[in-house]
């Protein structure tokens, strides 16, 4: 086995912990933006935003289209800094991207040119260039078959559909054994019964590592299968977090049976009204500047 | 039965070739162009006495039209090697870097326009040598659009694959070596099929005024000759293996795409 990320005996309990975190992105404000009439004001995304995520927690974030949930999946991952607050990870600040976060992205990512293999093996000789060929090799394989892709390997990403692709985003997220994975709407491109097969294959990848996750996602039904906790985000800008729900529903979850826990349609219909109701907002805001601008 | 429009255009194509060469001879025999013009039956003929035996070597100055077309394309070659070296390597750099494409830029736009035959007398007088001057004629003209498309290409690069790049903590120079050059790879391949077409337009014109060997030379030679059917068949043989090199490098442009838009 790879050698464990995971800490024996963590001080606390808290894996990830967002600190009053704001991302502001500056306007154009100099005099020679003035004086071409380029400038904007400053427009702030989030806006102090706290979230203590616990270890091997399965956590959602949730929020309308545009809310700034993918900065904040960025701010984690360390792509980009956050204007205020701070990001800690094992009490240790985030201070840049680094392999102890494996990320999914919505756009799968991968390298054209490289096969299946080539693609996770470039992150695992990455992240453990001392690990010998055999090793690496055998990780990779390992992971391969993990998320179901046997006889795929030689394949290049335009030979594969999206549900495979994002098979292989997830390989190589994994692959590299990280403490956290984060996934930025991974299934947000593919079609219903695609996402709902590849939801169920997270549910059984996740169980046997169980390793902290961050989810952004716009989908109640994918949020309540999936997570331990769901993190609602209201519109942007100044985009925050509302409320933090607890998903208890006993695990391994099967999508058929979710429906009959108690509490399920109350869970559901409470992350409905919060979304519909920030979505119309947005909505009927962006129709009114449409008419008026 | 209607015909499928492959073999539409192939009719008409010869329709086409039939007509010109009709048009060609008749002309002639009719005296409708100059004297100096030669019949098209008789610069098939030529054609064929070239192209049969493309080999033949009687003196340095009666060669067969093969050993022509080496000489050039050996320094359309090295010459192309040499632009190449420098293109894209400075084109990775500027395509890097926001701040130096914007200060390199002005120098690119001035040079690139220029014809590389303008460099010609400069390159004499530097090198003091006429076969060096050649190659560094075809250099200077493989250059610009392997340059400009490196440039491009390196600076279009989805952005998602240096974040995967940075997230795994690679190094610079295996983000560029494993990513961002695989990622350009299309656009550079398409800047060098541009400068090799380039390059063997380009040189024609420089042998002719160098002179020694090579193909326009050889054009240049026979036009002293007043041989109007090797110069003929001389363009025909250009034309056919520009072509050759075109598609060539239109090859190594899908083997380099791996189903990326180009």
């Amino acid at each position: 086995m790879q050698p464990s990320n995971y800490i024996s005996s963590p001080r606390t309990l808290t894996h990830l912990s967002l600190e009053k975190i704001s991302k502001v992105y500056p306007g154009r404000q100099e005099w020679f933006d003035h004086l071409s009439r380029r400038s904007s004001s400053d427009f702030v995304a989030i806006a102090d935003i706290n979230l203590d995520i616990a270890f091997n927690t399965f956590v959602s974030i949730i929020g309308p289209s545009g809310c700034g949930k993918s900065t904040l999946l960025n701010l984690i991952a360390g792509l980009s800094q956050p204007t205020s607050g701070s990001i800690l990870l094992n009490g240790e600040p985030v201070r840049g991207p680094g392999p102890d976060r494996g990320i999914v992205f919505q756009s799968y990512a991968l390298m054209p040119w490289m096969t299946v293999t080539e693609n996770i093996r470039f992150a695992v000789e990455t992240v453990y260039p001392k690990l010998s060929l055999t090793e690496q090799k055998r990780i990779v394989h390992e992971y391969i078959n993990l998320v179901g892709l046997r006889g795929s390997e030689s394949k290049h990403p335009h030979e594969l559909s999206g549900g495979m692709k994002q098979r292989v985003g997830i390989a190589r997220a994994l692959a590299i054994n990280p403490q956290i994975l984060l996934m930025d709407e991974p299934l947000g491109a593919l079609d219903a019964l695609t996402r709902g097969f590849l939801q169920d294959e997270i549910i059984r990848i996740w169980e046997q590592q169980r390793k902290t996750v961050v989810l952004i996602t716009h989908s109640i039904e994918e949020a309540l299968l999936l997570s331990d906790k769901i993190a609602i985000m209201t519109r942007g800008p100044a985009a925050r977090i509302a409320e933090v729900l607890d998903v208890s529903f006993p695990r391994p979850r099967q999508r058929e049976s979710l429906v009959q826990y108690p509490g399920y349609t109350e869970l559901k219909a409470k992350l409905e009204r919060h979304l519909y109701q920030e979505t119309r907002v947005v909505e009927e805001s962006s129709i009114r500047t449409r008419i008026h601008g | 039965m209607p015909l499928s429009k492959d073999r539409q255009a192939l009719i008409l194509f010869l329709i086409l070739l039939i007509g010109i060469l009709s048009f060609w001879e008749l002309g002639v025999n009719l005296k409708l162009f100059s004297p100096l013009m030669p019949s098209a039956s008789q610069t098939l003929k030529d054609f064929w006495g070239w192209i049969s035996d493309p080999f033949f070597d009687d003196g340095p100055n009666d060669k067969g039209i093969g050993w022509h077309v080496l000489v050039s394309l050996r320094r359309v070659s090295i010459g192309f090697l040499i632009g190449s070296a420098i293109a894209i390597p400075l084109g990775i750099l500027i395509g890097l870097s926001d701040v130096l494409s914007k200060a390199v830029d002005p120098y690119i736009q001035i040079l690139k326009p220029v014809s590389p035959l303008a460099w010609l007398p400069i390159g004499l007088g530097l090198l003091k040598d006429s076969e060096r001057t050649a190659l560094f004629v075809i250099a200077i003209a493989s250059v610009w659009p392997t340059l400009i498309n490196t440039k491009l290409g390196v600076s279009s690069v989805d952005p998602v694959y240096r974040d995967i790049a940075r997230s795994l903590g690679a190094s610079k120079w295996r983000t560029i070596w494993k990513v961002i050059l695989p990622a350009a790879a299309p656009n550079i391949v398409a800047g060098l099929r541009i400068s090799i077409g380039i390059a063997w337009l380009v040189i024609v014109a420089a042998e002719i005024l160098v002179g020694g060997t090579g193909i326009g030379y050889f054009i240049w030679n026979e036009w002293n000759n007043l041989k109007i059917t090797s110069i003929i068949t001389a363009i025909v043989v250009v034309g056919l293996v520009g072509l050759l090199l075109d598609r060539m490098f239109g090859l190594l442009q899908t083997w380099v795409s791996f189903g990326q838009k180009t």
